[in-house]
């Protein structure tokens, strides 16, 4: 079966399904440094699933991401999260997002950074040791972030989007630079934050992480190239092993595009 | 806009602040300095220079010294993703924008009552108004650089070019203010330039109040002072944008 034909019978799949939309984005736009980012983009994501968007480096995750979370100036088309459209302020505080740079203040400690954004997000009291304790930085809540290794700051910066158990969690390769039993660890928590409601897109470069997804969003050159859960994505490519069915649809898609 | 989340906002900053040590010893340790520098420069003169330039002096360091702090400030916040961060966030843009302005209007206070206190109970300088209205315009005079300062980050990309505003919006204003030039003696089309700088009725300000212990002239400077800074603040709250290409 050709590339193109996959890549259509797993958008029907996806289109065919009805539960409620945590994110609906319509012939979405964005133009970024005079350059067609995101050309024409539609899909939508179910409440209480963990969703992965995986492509190649530029094609588009990060904006995409920032799209959703309302941070990035759009050309044309419609994002709405939980009914609302992207950005408005009711969203504010119903959503979670992690850049793919730690942010957060590098002359502070932890638990200062924590108890500032807490503040900010009028959190519940115990929110801060909360969230320290989801990401594993009990022991060095105390300490200034710059000192800590890069994993630690990426934890950090999670830490912040945890503070609230938001409805909606926008995460930009979050655990890139950590340890398989961090990595294993937070997926965990991703999938508990989804069975209790929440919806979490996660973008990621590691393979063995697009298994742990309840679905997929491949992405090349700003468009969706292949959707489905992994296992499907894997049948579909005719590929046991998640990498080489991404390589394969990747540069299947490349070679219909040239 | 909240106050807890203003209030948040001043605390944070006051935190980081406090953790860098040498920035906080610069920003409360140089006014004293730098008064004193001035008045051993006029020392060995005859007249009473130092009380003439003195006062302009106090109402300049804080305007330059918290414009500088916080445009390279708020541009690291820019640049490190937690400006971006903040605005996915219930924060309203005021509530950013004046916490910082009082964070930093509390270590002008501070700074100010530093500097007013070395310039007349040590250098002895000559003050006939009362010394408590000297460091409300000291605190509005630093108000009005920190507001500026956040003003120009929004036009800067980098700390460079943050550095860069200062000779190309301070120094004008320094030139113009009356210290080299009495105001009324320069030509007309600087005269109405300086009419519209603030720094000018900040040092008219302060000049009025070493020479006369008539006040009514020195509210009036000083509200042309807070109006330039709310209205910086205003324009800043503008140019903070939640959407960015
Ligand atoms: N600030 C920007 N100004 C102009 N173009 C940008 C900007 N940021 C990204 N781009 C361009 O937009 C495209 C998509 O970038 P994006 O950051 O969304 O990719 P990504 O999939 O997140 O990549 P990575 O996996 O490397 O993080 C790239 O071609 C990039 O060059
Ligand atoms: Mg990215």
């Amino acid at each position: 079966m050709p590339a193109r034909s996959i890549i259509q019978h797993m958008m029907n799949n996806v289109e065919s399904r009805t539960t409620a939309d945590a994110v609906v984005v319509e012939d979405l736009r964005v133009v970024r440094g005079g350059k067609p980012v995101l050309p024409c983009l539609s899909f939508s994501i179910p409440v209480g699933q963990v969703t992965g968007l995986l492509g190649p480096s530029g094609s588009g995750k990060t904006t995409l991401m920032r799209a959703l979370v309302g941070v990035q100036k759009v050309a044309a088309g419609r994002v709405e999260v939980l009914g609302q459209p992207a950005g408005s302020a009711p969203l504010r505080r119903r959503l979670g997002y992690v850049t793919q740079a730690a942010s957060v203040y590098d002359d502070l400690t932890v638990r200062e950074n924590l108890r500032f954004f807490a503040r900010v997000l009028d959190a519940d009291p115990d929110a801060v040791e909360r969230s320290i304790a989801a990401v594993d930085l009990g022991e060095a809540a105390d300490r200034i972030v710059s000192r800590l290794s890069g994993g630690q700051r990426s934890r950090v910066s999670l830490a912040v989007a945890l503070l609230r158990q938001p409805e909606v969690l926008v995460l930009d390769e979050p655990t890139v630079g950590l340890d398989p039993v961090l990595r294993r660890d937070l997926w965990q928590l991703f999938h508990r934050l989804a069975d209790a409601g929440s919806t979490v897109v996660v973008s990621s470069h590691v393979m063995d992480e697009a298994e742990r997804c309840d679905r997929l969003l491949l992405m090349r050159e700003g468009r969706i190239i292949a959707d489905g859960t992994p296992a499907g994505i894997k049948q579909q490519a005719g590929s046991d092993d998640i990498e080489q069915a991404f390589l394969h649809l990747v540069e299947a898609h490349a070679g219909s595009a040239a | 806009m909240s106050p807890r989340v203003t209030l948040a906002v001043a605390g944070r900053v006051l935190t980081q602040l406090r953790r860098d040590h040498r920035t906080m010893a610069m920003l409360l340790v140089l006014p004293v300095l730098l008064m004193s520098l001035l008045w051993w420069m006029f020392e060995a003169l005859p007249g009473d220079t130092f009380d003439r330039v003195g006062p302009a002096l106090l109402a300049m360091f804080p305007f330059i010294i918290m414009f500088l702090v916080t445009s390279v400030t708020t541009l690291r916040e820019r640049g490190s993703g937690t400006l971006e961060r903040l605005l996915s966030m219930p924060l309203g843009k005021g509530d950013f924008l004046l916490g910082y302005a009082l964070a930093f209007g509390l270590v002008a206070a501070v700074q100010s009552v530093l500097a007013v206190s070395a310039s007349v109970l040590l250098l002895g300088l000559e003050i006939q108004g009362p010394v408590v209205l000297l460091t409300v315009v000291a605190v509005a005079d630093a108000v009005l650089g920190t507001a500026l300062g956040l003003l120009v980050s929004a036009f800067a990309q980098t700390e460079f070019q943050a550095v860069q505003f200062m000779p190309a919006l301070v120094i004008p204003q320094i030139l113009l203010c009356g210290l080299f030039v009495p105001r009324s003696g320069l030509p007309d089309v600087l005269g109405a330039i300086s009419d519209v700088l603030p720094l000018s009725y900040a040092v008219d300000a302060m000049r009025l109040l070493t020479a006369t212990s008539d006040t009514g002239e020195v509210w009036n400077d000083l509200l042309v002072v807070c109006a330039f800074a709310v209205g910086s603040l205003v324009l800043g709250a503008a140019t903070l944008r939640r959407r960015t290409a």
